[in-house]
């Protein structure tokens, strides 16, 4: 058995250089005559700009160039751009309002981009800034989700009037009229999903180059899609064409969604640098990326479940109010849409489904993928009222699932979505044998005893990653394709460098891939090197999100090994004159079947390259495949989560007692590596349920929460240790059978948590986050009134 | 622009620099030391932690010139004689990190903590990571370390 092979807990390749101070991030690197940017941000939330003066600051020390929106507009830029288009009800495409690099004339959320001034250090651009004068109109701003739609509310853009950017719907509404009009029982629930704001710990980053003498542009960037921003900054922005520009994504400090999109920062310093003639490095202080990096969530639902008498589902409906923010980001309409929407039916058999969503405006930051991106706020709903449901129906919260779960397979939801393999069942039984769900009563009994409350939550999750077949996302607006890309390069002493367009960023993808070439070639990871992040080395991809990697970038690996494999294989058969038909590819050895005459791999590699007699109309000298992977369908994880909470009803504070996840990711290469993912995209959403919100003055429109002070990140006395299972059934639309499993934590972990405070308070909703203070309130709207009063 | 001269991974250190400028700069921007990383701006994160005179400080919370003199050391410098300390082993071995950024800090944090407290337990090391933040991991990996490191330390 391959020691590094598949299913093996290789310790991580990349982990040397991290633990030795050793990582390239984009911040990491320094370039010959740089020069550093800062960005003057819009301190108001709608303003209109009457001028801004820059001519003090031009005499600042060590300023180099200051440039504004109208730079940009005299070079005619393009603007950024979303590549999703999502249609509304009545056919018309969504409308979108201009967003330009650098504002034109109106600034439309706190930290809009104003100017660009470059310097010859970072604190001489900073020092610069506050030398412009900006002479701003100030506007009324529209904030609030619940009346940026009202007619009298202020507006972000003149081209969707009442805020509106899309009137969405799916499923079918006839067919859940009907479910509706013969249930005996209706369930319904209004729902907040918090906005979140991503922090990825490495702020983003990025240095633009330009070299006179080639015309060629060079753009280092934190960023989880590399080829994807070339494309952007290329075809619709206009930096530089295609070939002439290479972007560099190098060691990325977390992402999570946030470095999926292109944002006004790196797009200003890789076009200015050809103004300067010198690079431009620019690095963002937390305090920007909480006003400017793309926020997650933000939704405002209201839920209906139609139950037959037996507590059977009959139907759904759904409609639901989604922030976009000041301007559409890369992904934003695709993400409260068609990741949200289709994933709405959850684990459960529900006949007939309709949700509406209003894409909305707002003058707040951009709202896009955040680790889950759409699945996680579907997750909460449907986790949430079934377990509503469970408990106005008076059946156990795991019995109202199981009469519900979809139980065969394939199976077509209402709302797209085409469940391809699972077991449901199995995770639950798995997961409440691991929570010990048996002996909940007596523990409840006992923090009875100590004056404490305890609650049990559940979710019975399901996910779709992999984004999808190209042709699929293209029907439902996608601009781009999903597919992966990889080239497959064996060198002549037979170690192999794997070129994939997929990126890392702390998936360990160095280490999971290398074993995957290990198991096929029988080779060491050592001598596999996973080449991404360069346009100038890998031709194209489509990056890393969505729990894509394995399921769509390593399945491109596979295809390319299979060629590599088959004309490694022609090769031994001409050198052992054997038939290829005769040859077995086995443990690193290419053997005659049924003889003893074998070849080991580098002989075969070196062979290759040597090419001495190869007849030439049937072997090509080299050895190097490449292939492109379009998967057939989405994967989709699924899985049950058990959260049971202690809570002190005299203060409010909560402690997660046990975290219990089991997951069905198919087939798992790593599995250290994908406890990891786990552990970290529970701790996501304990902080989405217990801690994190981003908050705007409703008036102002000011970030209330800005720094690290203000926002609450999980920190480790946050969080429990986490007990882990897994289940397994294959995906069968990959040729490894993997699903994906980056983003299951986060999804599936939220609607446990409040279930299991729900329960415990017997209340029948709590927002998000629920903080002590939150607990506190509702405990005491619960009690009876003390007898003093 | 003022000298500031100290020692920095066993090394004599000296660079001109602005009196403003912090410790976390100076070691990233003079020395080129880039393992130390800047993940905020109001000293929360914890990825700039380093030793001074054998105590973890984040960097960023000091002006370099008030280390003057000081014996400093950072990630780049905790292996000896390209020997990984037990914290860094323990790190890869139990997965401790993915996207490595705030791992320096968490490391350097985590050896000045098992120095000052040999008997470790979760609850004890969940608090003391209070001045760390890292998103990726939930921890859970990185109290493994922690752990294991401090039991082969002692």
């Amino acid at each position: 058995m391959n020691e590094q092979g598949i299913g093996q807990p290789v310790r991580r390749k990349e982990d040397f250089r991290f633990i030795t101070g050793n990582g390239h991030y984009t911040d990491d690197i320094s370039r010959p005559h740089q020069t550093h940017a800062y960005f003057l941000r819009s301190p108001h939330a709608h303003a209109k700009i009457r001028a801004i003066d820059t001519k003090m600051a031009l005499t600042a020390p060590g300023v180099v160039a200051i440039f504004t929106g109208k730079d940009i507009a005299a070079d005619k830029l393009g603007g950024l751009i979303c590549g999703w288009t999502v249609h509304s009800k009545d056919g018309s495409a969504m409308k979108v309002g201009p967003h330009p690099v650098l504002a034109f004339d109106t600034v439309r959320y706190v930290g809009d981009h104003v100017a660009m001034i470059v310097a010859e250090t970072q604190a001489q651009a900073k020092s610069a800034a506050e030398m412009i004068d900006v002479d701003y109109e100030e506007l009324p701003a529209a904030v609030s989700l619940a009346t940026c739609q009202k007619p009298a509310a202020p507006q972000v853009h003149p081209e969707a009037p009442n805020n509106t950017c899309f009137e969405w719907e799916l499923g079918n509404k006839p067919e859940t009229e009907a479910a509706f009009a013969k249930a005996a029982k209706v369930v319904k629930l209004d729902l907040v999903n918090n906005r979140l704001i991503p922090n990825a710990m490495e702020p983003r980053a990025a240095i633009g180059e330009y070299d006179k003498g080639t015309g060629g542009y060079t753009l280092h960037t934190t960023s989880q899609n590399p080829h994807v921003a070339r494309l952007v900054l290329s075809a619709f922005v206009g930096v530089a064409p295609e070939h002439k520009l290479r972007v560099i994504a190098p060691d990325v400090g977390g992402g999570f969604g946030s470095k999926i999109f292109i944002y006004a920062e790196e797009t200003a310093c890789v076009w200015a640098a050809a103004k300067v003639g010198r690079p431009i490095r620019w690095t963002a202080e937390r305090s920007e990326s909480f006003m400017s990096d793309a926020h997650g969530r933000d939704h405002m639902s209201h839920a209906e479940l139609a139950l037959d008498a037996n507590g059977k589902i009959l139907g759904l409906r759904v409609k639901t109010v989604a922030n976009l923010g000041a301007y559409l980001s890369t992904f934003s309409a695709a993400v409260p849409t068609y990741l949200y929407g289709t994933l709405l039916s959850g684990q459960y058999d529900i006949p007939a489904i309709y949700v509406e969503v209003d894409g909305v405006y707002t003058h707040t930051a951009p709202v896009d993928a955040y680790r889950g991106a759409g699945r996680p706020e579907a997750t909460f709903l449907i986790e949430r009222i079934v377990e509503t449901a469970a408990r106005e129906t008076g059946l156990d919260p795991a019995e109202f699932r199981r009469r519900n779960f979809v139980r065969s397979f394939p199976h077509q939801t209402p709302v797209i979505m085409n469940y391809d393999a699972g077991d449901y069942e199995a995770s639950l039984v798995k997961a409440m044998e691991i929570a010990d769900t048996k002996g909940f009563a007596a523990r409840k009994a006992d923090a009875a005893r100590r004056g404490k409350i305890r609650g049990l939550g559940y979710s019975t999750y399901i996910e779709a990653c992999g984004i999808a077949p190209s042709a699929a996302v293209g029907s439902l607006g996608a601009g781009v394709g999903l597919w992966e890309s990889a080239e497959v390069r064996v060198n002549p002493t037979g170690n192999v460098e794997v070129l994939t367009g997929s990126h890392s960023h702390g998936q360990g993808h160095e280490t999971t891939f290398a074993q995957l070439v290990s198991s096929r070639l029988g080779i060491p990871i050592e001598q596999v090197e996973i080449v991404h992040g360069d346009t100038d080395k890998v031709q194209f991809g489509m990056g890393t999100y969505g729990s894509r990697s394995g399921a769509v970038g390593m399945s491109a690996i596979v295809k390319a090994l299979d060629k590599v494999e088959a004309k490694a294989k022609k090769i031994a058969a001409h050198l052992m004159e054997a038939a290829v038909e005769d040859i077995v590819f086995q443990d690193g050895k290419f053997t005659v079947q049924g003889t003893d005459k074998s070849l080991a791999w580098a002989e075969v590699s070196l062979a290759a390259y040597t090419a001495h007699g190869f007849p030439s109309n049937e072997i090509e000298p080299g050895l190097k495949e490449g292939a492109f992977y379009d998967p057939t369908n989405f994967t989709f994880p699924a899985g049950c989560h058990i959260c049971e909470v202690e809570i002190d009803p005299e203060t409010g504070i909560l402690e997660i007692a046990n975290f219990v996840a089991v997951d069905d990711f198919g087939t798992i290469i790593n599995p250290m590596i994908v406890e990891g993912q786990v552990h970290g995209g529970i701790a996501q959403g304990v902080g989405q349920a217990l801690l994190e919100l981003g908050v705007y003055d409703p008036q102002s429109g000011q970030l209330v929460t800005g720094s690290f002070m203000d926002y609450t990140m999980p920190r480790a006395d946050d969080v429990p240790s986490f007990h882990l299972g897994f289940t397994r059934t294959e995906c069968p639309s990959n040729p490894l059978g993997m699903k994906g499993c980056g983003e299951a934590g986060a999804i599936a972990s939220p609607p446990a948590i409040i279930n299991a405070i729900t329960d415990a308070l017997g209340i029948r909703d709590i927002e998000m986050p629920a903080t002590p203070a939150r607990i506190w309130k509702a405990i005491q709207s619960t009690r009876p009134r003390a007898a003093a009063e | 622009m003022t000298v500031v001269t100290m020692t920095v991974n066993g090394k004599p250190a000296s660079a001109d620099v602005e009196a403003r400028t912090l410790l976390v700069h100076y070691v990233r921007d003079a020395l080129g030391l880039t393992g130390t990383h800047v993940g905020c701006d109001t000293s929360q994160c914890g990825a700039c932690v380093v030793h001074v005179n054998g105590r973890a400080v984040k960097a960023c919370t000091m002006l370099a010139g008030q280390a003057e003199g000081a014996n400093v050391t950072t990630i780049e410098g905790l292996a000896t004689n390209g020997e990984l300390h037990p914290v860094q082993k323990a790190f890869r071995e139990h997965h401790g990190l993915q996207c490595g950024f705030c791992t320096p800090g968490m490391i350097m944090t985590a050896v000045d903590l098992i120095k000052r407290k040999p008997d470790l337990d979760e609850q004890t090391v969940r608090a003391e990571l209070e001045g760390n933040l890292c998103r990726c991991t939930g921890y859970h990996n990185i109290v493994k370390a922690i752990l294991a490191a401090s039991q082969e330390m002692r």
